[in-house]
């Protein structure tokens, strides 16, 4: 068990020295030696020595794991807040759908809730073959308690081979909890999945180290594959009143929930009426606005554009806007459509959490910002007098 | 009270480049550092030990020998105790085999009240060890905590992020949190600490110290394992343009007509 270095294959080209992120391998004697103390066996050297295939990683498997052919089906769990289906669980219908139909089998969706069960009926028209639907009192807020211990129930009764979820504050709360129970494999935050048909197993490709590697990450052995998935990356399944499927209502004992925790209060405080992670449009803006005041201008043009407000962590630091509206590694990471960037200089950190928006538009009065190496279009100019004007040619264009 | 702090030694991210030639991420002369949101975990249980008036914070880490660094940093900033986990056979674990080995860890170390996670490391991103130790500890547990607000004995009142907001939520002690950056701001490690730091002796627990289940521990207890890592393409700049202030707003209106998210 563990990595080895075929001599015979190796030819000393030293690829992998430079793909390791450990320095774990030197090249003596024209082959390649790995230091055992150093290596975390991320497999990055096995893909750069994909043309020689000198390096493998064997991996011995538990007799005690479950077996992998008793798991069929993809589930994906429905999250809800306030009695409404979230977005990011359209997502996962529309992308559930898809694996499910690769392997040719069922999309199975679970929801926990109070007196949801029209909503349940619904995620049939969504693409679901079967609905599981918890109901109870004690399940109309999130607790990690509740969640977890029905997740697992549902993934010990139904025996998915894939679950996915949104990678949201709940999301990736609770669903190691419960791979964590089930010894399932989970990888987290996924932007993109595949299914490798032969071997019928899904295939999680992340970002990691603040979206600088990217990895693909696989669960050959272990029964189901759980896979958390970012915010607007999948498509939405669209509604067809056609559908028909099956919908089971579980009312929960109350005496059977453990919760420990108790929410005391509920306090929304995102400014504008959109949350960042859910927004197709995001106008961000950073210390090059000057002042507190100064945001309105942002919001002004989020609203007349529908979208939502961003900042830097320099603007939520300064104590101008919530921590809620934060983009980057240590705060949320977007993909929205537009991401509008208004005195932001692009900070390594600041580009992790937006890099992937599908379109960018930078305005800095610095021509060297860095946040213009990945505009799409960078507009060196004053934020503080391009924005006003730019929400009143919206305004006259869009007739508000 | 006796709180334990679980953290990482990570690379200090921030100055990873990328070698334009390979691809490959640079990693030569990059420091090793207490990962961020642990440093956000570790000045909240001083802070919870300071207002209680007494107890004791030890922390833990799983990692390669030189990981005690990141420990005695952590015994500067005036933790009590440290313990590192090392040994082969932990050595290519998920964050399921992590979480278990965590939790044996701290099941060794006697009676414990409350464990300190920060949110999640800077390198891996997955956020996935600390609820996994809270499950295999069978504790309660609340992510994302942005404030402790009340704190006693036997319960603990705490602030959790949500997308849009924050609950406030109550959980019986012993129970296990992961905290924001927005929670503190950590303190500098004094002179003094730093000489405590260095006398300090980090206490190695290996395989043979905390009996693990060989099943699930190292490459054999992980579920997953990585298939391919790759550098992403870079999105590179597109047009830079400036101007007088009205023909920039025309250009950027009719760019964003022109997307069709507008309408």
């Amino acid at each position: 068990m563990g990595i080895t270095v075929d001599i015979e294959k190796c030819i000393g080209c030293s690829l992998c020295v430079r793909a390791c992120s450990q320095s774990a391998i030197t090249v003596t004697g024209k082959k390649a030696v790995i230091d055992l103390a150093k290596c975390n066996l991320c497999a990055a050297c096995v893909e750069a020595c994909k043309k020689y295939r000198a390096i493998t990683i064997t991996k011995e498997v538990s007799a005690r794991a479950a077996s992998t052919a008793d798991y069929k089906n993809v589930a994906v769990f429905i999250e809800q807040r306030d009695g409404a289906v979230a977005g990011v669980s359209y997502e996962m219908l529309g992308e559930g759908r898809k694996l499910a139909d690769r392997l040719g089998e069922k999309l199975v969706a679970v929801l926990l809730g109070s007196g949801m069960s029209k909503q349940a009926e619904d995620l049939v028209k969504f693409g679901a073959d079967k609905v599981v639907y918890y109901d109870s009192e004690k399940l109309k807020n999130f607790q990690d308690d509740g969640y977890g211990q029905l997740v697992a129930e549902f993934i010990g009764n139904e025996k998915p081979s894939i679950v996915l979820a949104g990678a949201t504050a709940i999301g990736r709360s609770f669903v190691p909890k419960v791979a964590a129970r089930v010894w399932g494999g989970l990888t987290a935050d996924c932007t993109k999945l595949e299914i490798d048909t032969e071997k019928r197993l899904l295939l999680g490709t992340r970002p990691a180290f603040g979206g600088n590697l990217m990895a693909t990450i696989i669960c050959p052995h272990h029964r189901p594959q759980i896979a958390t998935v970012r915010h607007k990356v999948m498509k939405q399944a669209q509604k067809n009143d056609g559908r028909t499927g099956e919908v089971v209502v579980n009312t929960v004992d109350d005496a059977c929930l453990c919760i420990r925790t108790k929410i005391v209060n509920v306090v929304k405080e995102v400014e504008s009426t959109k949350n960042i992670a859910e927004a197709d449009i995001i106008v961000s803006g950073g210390r090059g606005m000057q002042d507190p005041k100064n945001l309105a201008l942002l919001k002004e043009l989020a609203e007349v554009l529908g979208g939502a407000v961003g900042a830097s962590r320099a603007a939520v630091d300064a104590g101008w806007i919530p921590y809620a509206h934060q983009v980057g590694q240590t705060g949320k990471t977007v993909c929205p459509k537009l991401y509008i960037a208004c005195g932001i200089s692009g900070s390594v950190q600041h580009m992790a959490g937006m890099q992937s928006s599908e379109y960018i538009i930078a305005i800095n009065k610095d021509p060297g910002a860095d946040i213009f190496q990945i505009a799409n279009l960078g507009i060196v100019g004053d934020a503080l007098e391009i924005l006003p004007q730019l929400t009143k040619a919206f305004k006259d264009q869009l007739g508000k | 009270m006796n709180i334990v702090v679980c953290i990482k030694q990570v690379p200090g991210t921030t100055q990873v480049k990328i070698n334009p030639d390979t691809g490959t991420l640079i990693r030569d002369g990059v420091e090793a550092i207490v990962n961020p949101f642990d440093e956000f975990a570790i000045e909240e249980a001083l802070r919870i030990k300071e207002r209680l008036g007494g107890g004791t914070v030890k922390v833990i880490t799983m990692g390669p020998p030189q990981a005690q660094e990141a420990l005695k940093s952590a015994v500067a900033l005036g933790a009590d105790e440290a313990y590192l986990i090392t040994d082969r056979a932990f050595a290519g674990s998920d964050t399921w085999a992590t979480s278990y080995t965590l939790s044996l860890g701290i099941k060794s170390l006697g009676k414990v009240d409350l464990v300190i996670c920060g949110k999640q490391a800077i390198d891996g991103d997955t956020a996935q060890v600390g609820p996994g130790v809270a499950e295999m500890l069978g504790m309660p547990f609340v992510a994302w905590v942005r404030k402790v607000e009340e704190i006693s004995e036997s319960q603990i009142r705490v602030e959790r992020m949500m997308e849009d907001g924050y609950e406030v939520v109550e959980m019986p002690l012993p129970g296990l949190i992961t905290v924001v950056k927005e929670i503190n701001v950590p303190r500098m490690a004094s002179l003094k600490g730093k000489m405590r730091a260095k006398k300090t002796t980090v206490t190695t627990l290996n395989a043979a110290a905390l009996k693990p289940d060989m099943e699930k521990i190292g490459l054999k207890g992980s579920p997953t394992q990585v298939l391919r890592s790759f550098v992403p393409q870079r999105k590179s700049g597109g047009e830079k343009v400036s101007g007088e202030t009205p023909e920039m707003v025309a250009k950027i209106k009719n760019t964003i007509m022109e997307l069709g998210v507008v309408r």
